[in-house]
């Protein structure tokens, strides 16, 4: 990289679409996020994830990449790797953390250690319904877990694979369901309450939490409800007392903090019947499309999106 | 529409800063009925993947141009903007090119159909053809007959225009007419208006089977005497593998017949020139309504295509278009017998399709993901149905990719099945009667 030409106008290649099954969010949030640095002046350029990247990427040598790729290898730590091998910069949680912030399960995992609140859960290999009988264990997670029970892909966005379900009947389907998009599945107790996400920037003075997205669906907050506008009424800032208010930044910062994440993130959590915020998961590579959360979190807090996305990159070439 | 808003609020105590919701859209409000069915769906998110080189898609129905003439493409369009651009770049009939009518007429022989250039309407592909027949004759809640399964885009105007979609089965010989007329009775005794059958009578698109010879009289009978206007729509009429064209449904009937036809699968989708065939007093309203929509069909296009017509030997192109399509559906074939003896599908005798029956208890639509991971896609069959039928069936498509290309797919696609299969084994779930309506795929997989 070049720093002088950096601390003028840096060169910013974004990296969006991939082979994942977010491909199509991918390659929206990527052309949302070139536009707003556009509008503030930086050169930029949307690349996709494919044989070209690595040649044009070593010829381009632009200042910054920012990968905002959804699933699989873009949020698995992957291209971060790869990026580090060719020697460049880019912007977000390095490779070590987002392989562990993209697996659900450990990153629940390690922000229970933190002391942090999240969904009583069991992670679950398919093989291991095949070594156990299904209905046993299918049984024994309703035994101990109760309904409703949210059924997810251990790895993934966008809702893809999840399924809400009421009744152990509808279980076996459900598991059908999420397998089809990966081979552990997390099933974990449904919490009622009020669904909120938390976007984290840290541009290097430390994180910060952005005003809490209160999301309310007629439904679940499916692949639908989330890239349809209309199904989903979102309230920003969340309607929350100011104590809650600040339980739910507070928890998105610690869990930003637990898992090592850097620049951005969006913590998606629950705010349960007794006033307690639940983690759900966390997004190193959060959506940026038209309906997106983090995007509608910032422009809450007055910040212009260009400006801001200037600030993360600007942040991520400091020394 | 949407109860609840207080559902999930504030936890306790009063917000500090009442913050007002949004829905994103500040038209929400404002559209009209027959938007609401349009939305971005999650199949239609996966198959973003499929149009990646990585990815075999045995979705797409996009025809192949492999074996056009570009050079010659090339300088016909630029002969017709250097001798005809006055013409070309200007606006031109509402009703078409007369000699583009005059030559459609020429294709139509091949089909028995005798027409005069007054009764074609020239539109922006046979697409909007279907469109403007559907704007001028039904209302909603008016019923039309299509057949199960039925061309996506179909049920997506139908749909748009607030129509009740009832399926008729198919067989190996098309449409049923027992089936029809049960169906016709049934609609009748219920006091439903039916304004139409829809009907794909060669090379189905998403089924691949052909309504049979002695059937076709048969099937204008029952319409004629339920007085129901038959949508013949025939784009790939021209594409039969082993015999010569069949005869048109309106080469045996004029007057009960909308003919539909299209250059895009013998020619050139690119250009987006279509054309309808109706009954004298249908036909004036065709084109009155085609003006309301598109004032008049691109005139570039036409005279592109009307001097591809007179120069080139576009049936000479179009035998060859069959050796291509037959190979490849010979590929298909013989890869699925030999990678997925559990499956089932028609033998397309022409045509880009085959329909596949999954065995029992798998659901195509949610075994995409998967597909998608092991770089192969297909349509769902739910697609094809606006009813939510279909879940046991998907759509593979063998126009465009290579020979090879397509043993690769199915190679892939029966390892796809045979997880899927194990799963709900495994399991032990079966279809279920979920209804999802119609989920148009792009332009690229109609």
């Amino acid at each position: 990289m070049n720093p002088s030409s950096a601390a003028t106008s840096p060169r910013v290649v974004i990296l969006a679409g991939g082979l994942s099954h977010e491909r199509d969010v991918s390659l929206r949030s990527g052309r949302r996020v070139a536009e707003a640095l556009r509008t503030v002046g930086l050169e930029v350029s949307v690349h996709d994830v494919d044989v070209d990247l690595i040649p044009a990427l070593s010829q381009a040598r632009p200042d910054l990449v920012w990968p905002l790729l959804h699933g699989a290898s873009g949020e698995d730590g992957s291209i971060r790797d790869v990026l580090d091998l060719l020697g460049l910069r880019a912007l977000g949680t390095g490779p070590r953390q987002s392989r562990i912030a993209w697996s659900k399960p450990i990153a629940k995992t390690v922000v229970q250690r933190a002391g942090l609140a999240t969904p009583e859960f069991v992670t679950l290999p398919q093989s291991l319904f095949r070594e156990l009988g299904a209905s046993r264990v299918l049984d024994a997670i309703v035994g101990r877990l109760g309904l409703p029970l949210v059924v997810k892909p251990s790895r993934g966005g966008s809702a893809l694979g999840v399924s809400y379900v009421t009744s152990a009947a509808d279980l076996p389907r459900a598991m059908v369901a999420c397998f089809a998009y990966g081979d552990t599945a997390l099933i974990e107790r449904a919490v009622t309450g009020t669904e909120l996400a938390v976007s984290v920037i840290d541009t290097g003075e430390g994180p910060y939490a952005l005003p809490a997205v209160e999301i309310v669906t007629d439904g679940p907050y499916d692949f639908d409800a989330r890239y349809n506008a209309g199904r989903t009424e979102y309230f920003t800032p969340a309607r929350l007392t100011s104590e809650v208010a600040e339980q739910v930044s507070e928890m998105a910062i610690a869990a930003h903090r637990a898992l090592g994440l850097a620049h951005l993130s969006r913590t998606d959590l629950i705010v349960d019947g007794s006033g307690t915020a639940q983690f759900l998961e966390v997004n190193v590579a959060p959506g940026m499309t038209e309906t997106s959360l983090f995007p509608q979190a910032a422009e809450a807090a007055g910040r212009h999106l260009g400006e801001l996305y200037r600030e993360l990159v600007m942040g991520a070439l400091a020394p | 529409m949407f109860p609840h808003l207080s559902s999930g609020g504030a936890t306790s105590g009063t917000p500090p800063t009442p913050a007002a919701g949004t829905r994103l859209d500040p038209w929400l409000g404002a559209y009209a009925e027959r938007a609401h069915a349009m939305r971005a769906s999650e199949i239609r998110a996966l198959f973003a993947v499929a149009n990646r080189p990585e990815v075999v898609s045995l979705a797409g129905g996009m025809p192949n141009l492999a074996g056009l003439p570009m050079d010659v493409l090339g300088e016909i369009a630029q002969r017709v903007i250097a001798m005809q651009g006055a013409t070309a770049l200007q606006y031109g009939s509402g009703q078409g090119d007369e000699t583009l009518r005059e030559q459609i007429l020429e294709v139509m022989r091949l089909e028995g159909i005798h027409a005069h250039a007054d009764d074609v309407v020239v539109t922006t592909g046979s697409q909007q053809a279907l469109d403007l027949v559907t704007r001028i004759f039904v209302n909603p809640g008016d019923v039309i007959v299509a057949e199960a399964p039925s061309y996506v885009g179909a049920l997506g105007v139908f749909r748009a225009y607030q129509a009740d979609i009832v399926h008729v089965p198919m067989d190996t010989d098309g449409l049923i007419p027992a089936a029809l007329e049960s169906t016709l009775v049934a609609l009748a005794s219920e006091g439903r208006r039916v304004k139409l059958l829809y009907t794909v009578p060669n090379f189905h698109n998403p089924a691949g089977v052909t309504l049979s010879a002695a059937r076709r009289p048969q099937i204008l009978e029952i319409a004629r005497r339920y007085g129901v206007l038959v949508l013949e729509d025939n784009p790939y009429g021209l594409l039969g593998f082993d015999s010569n064209p069949i005869d048109a449904l309106r080469s045996i009937d004029d007057e009960g017949v909308i003919y539909l036809g299209s250059f895009s699968k013998t020619f050139a989708p690119g250009y987006r020139v279509g054309w309808a065939v109706a009954p004298h007093a249908v036909r004036e309203k065709l084109v009155l309504a085609s003006e309301s929509a598109i004032l008049c069909p691109s005139n570039a296009s036409q005279l592109a295509i009307s001097a591809y017509l007179s120069t080139c030997d576009w049936y000479g192109q179009i035998k060859s278009f069959r050796e291509m399509y037959r190979e490849r559906r010979d590929a298909m074939l013989g890869a699925l017998a030999e990678h997925m003896p559990d499956c089932s599908w028609t033998v397309p005798d022409g045509g880009f399709y085959t329909w596949v029956k999954l065995p029992d208890g798998l659901d195509a639509k949610d075994m995409l993901p998967r597909a998608v991971t092991a770089r192969v896609a297909y349509v769902p069959g739910t697609a094809f149905y606006a009813d939510g039928q279909g879940r046991d069936h998907m759509r593979l498509s063998f126009c465009y990719p290579t020979p090879e290309r397509i043993r690769e797919g199915v190679r892939r696609l029966a390892g796809v099945v045979t997880g899927e299969s194990e799963l709900v084994d495994l399991f032990g779930t079966s279809g279920s009667d979920r209804r999802d309506g119609v989920q148009t795929p792009g332009p690229d997989l109609a």
